[in-house]
């Protein structure tokens, strides 16, 4: 086997998570379906640094890692503050900012 | 973990071919690793979704490892299957996991569109890459020296040389997110807002509560400030109040006072028997039985002053 096979599935991991994104209204699945997104590009860029022989596709994964933590700490907050004032979870539901 | 084994039996992790082991790693791995993605996308429960993505997440995260990018593998393992997936859990629970998906849908046909796209975007990538990749040959990560020194320590330069910029900014993204997430999730309603002192003491005279004073402190008006002493009324009395209704009440008991021709009886242990038999009809400052009985009121008191003295 090659290393285009990591790229595949990546690429098919990349799709399954827009499908997410696109199909789910739960606003934590989407969330979910987001890092799975992250996750298959580090998929990619790990097979990169391979392909090239330089860790910078690593380092610049580790990186994603890092703003992906983030992100989810962030939104997650988000998702509750709005729920506390909904009390859903659902993302049709969001449909102003305030109130 | 037999996995990895295998893999390294093929040769190392990370190497320019990928030998059998690999492959075989590979080919368990990745239909795990799509199950779970199509699982997640396709489960009506969240919380099984969450569950789905942390196998997609570990199964990943071991690929990471076939790689030769161990390091990313196992902090792929421990920040993502360890910690966000277990805050997603987290919120779920918070959230309430029967806030499960509406079946309604609100923009007439956006499932089959986006079935449609996702289906034409995997073609495309697939195609793209499948075509662009054809005749590629890894150069692999211990051939140029990027591995030197193992993995870890690879990383390590580049970060610290290379991209010390980009990684200091990453201090400043976290400290920001803890904050917005503290600032996010700081709930924000009145009830549970302190009630400044003023407004207790006007809620006290409004009546909000049995007595418009504090509850007496124990050792008020009494001869000592001590919390075994009860608190006592301005006409001598026991403030009923200043009793607690947890701990049961002892009678003090005064100290034992030795008789000044015994020097056992200063240290405390007990007399010999030969002592006894000449003490025990001279003891008149024998404790049991010489101590009054306490009254209704006032005796307190007394009998703590006793104590103290």
């Amino acid at each position: 086997m090659s290393t285009t096979y990591y790229l595949l599935l990546s690429a098919l991991l990349f799709s399954i998570g827009a499908v997410g994104v696109l199909v789910r209204r739960n606003a934590i699945v989407v969330f979910m379906c987001v890092e799975l997104m992250l996750n298959a590009v580090n998929l990619s860029l790990v097979t990169f640094a391979r392909i090239n022989g330089a860790l910078d596709g690593q380092v610049m994964a580790f990186f994603v890692m890092v703003v992906a933590a983030a992100e989810v700490v962030v939104g997650l907050a988000i998702i509750m503050s709005i729920f506390r004032t909904r009390r859903t979870a659902s993302i049709d539901d969001a449909n102003l900012l305030k109130y | 973990m037999s996995l990895l084994l295998l893999a390294q039996d093929a040769g190392l992790p990370g190497g320019a071919d990928t030998g059998l082991g690999e492959g075989i790693a590979f080919w368990i791995l990745g239909p795990v690793a799509l199950a779970g993605a199509l699982g997640m996308v396709f489960a009506r429960n969240a919380v099984h979704s969450a569950l789905c993505l942390a196998g997609t997440m570990l199964s990943l995260g071991l690929l990471y490892m076939a790689q030769g990018a161990l390091f990313l593998g196992f902090v792929q393992i421990i920040v993502y299957t360890g910690a966000v997936m277990m805050l997603f859990l987290f919120v779920l629970m918070l959230v309430g996991r029967d806030s499960s998906d509406s079946v309604v849908e609100v923009l007439r046909g956006q499932r089959a569109a986006a079935l449609l796209f996702g289906v034409g975007l995997a073609v495309l990538l697939v195609a793209a890459v499948g075509r662009a990749f054809t005749d590629v040959t890894p150069v692999g990560l211990d051939a140029g020296g990027a591995n030197w020194n193992g993995n870890v320590p690879g990383i390590g330069r580049l970060i610290f040389t290379k991209y010390l910029f980009a990684f200091e900014l990453t201090s400043a993204l976290l400290i920001t997110a803890a904050l917005g997430a503290m600032v996010l999730a700081y709930a924000q309603t009145r009830a549970h807002a302190k009630r400044s002192q003023r407004e207790t003491v006007e809620a006290r005279l409004r009546g909000e509560h049995a007595r418009i004073s504090p509850l007496p402190g124990p050792g008020v008006f009494a001869t000592a400030n001590s919390v075994a002493v009860p608190a006592l009324l301005p006409d001598g009395s026991i403030a009923p109040e200043s009793l607690s209704e947890i701990i049961d009440r002892t009678d003090v008991q005064p100290a034992p006072v030795p008789s000044p021709d015994d020097a056992h009886a200063l240290t405390g242990r007990p007399h010999n028997d030969s002592d006894r038999s000449g003490h025990d009809a001279s003891a008149p400052h024998s404790v049991r039985g010489s101590r009054p009985a306490p009254d209704q009121n006032g005796t307190y008191a007394d009998a703590v002053e006793g104590a103290d003295r």
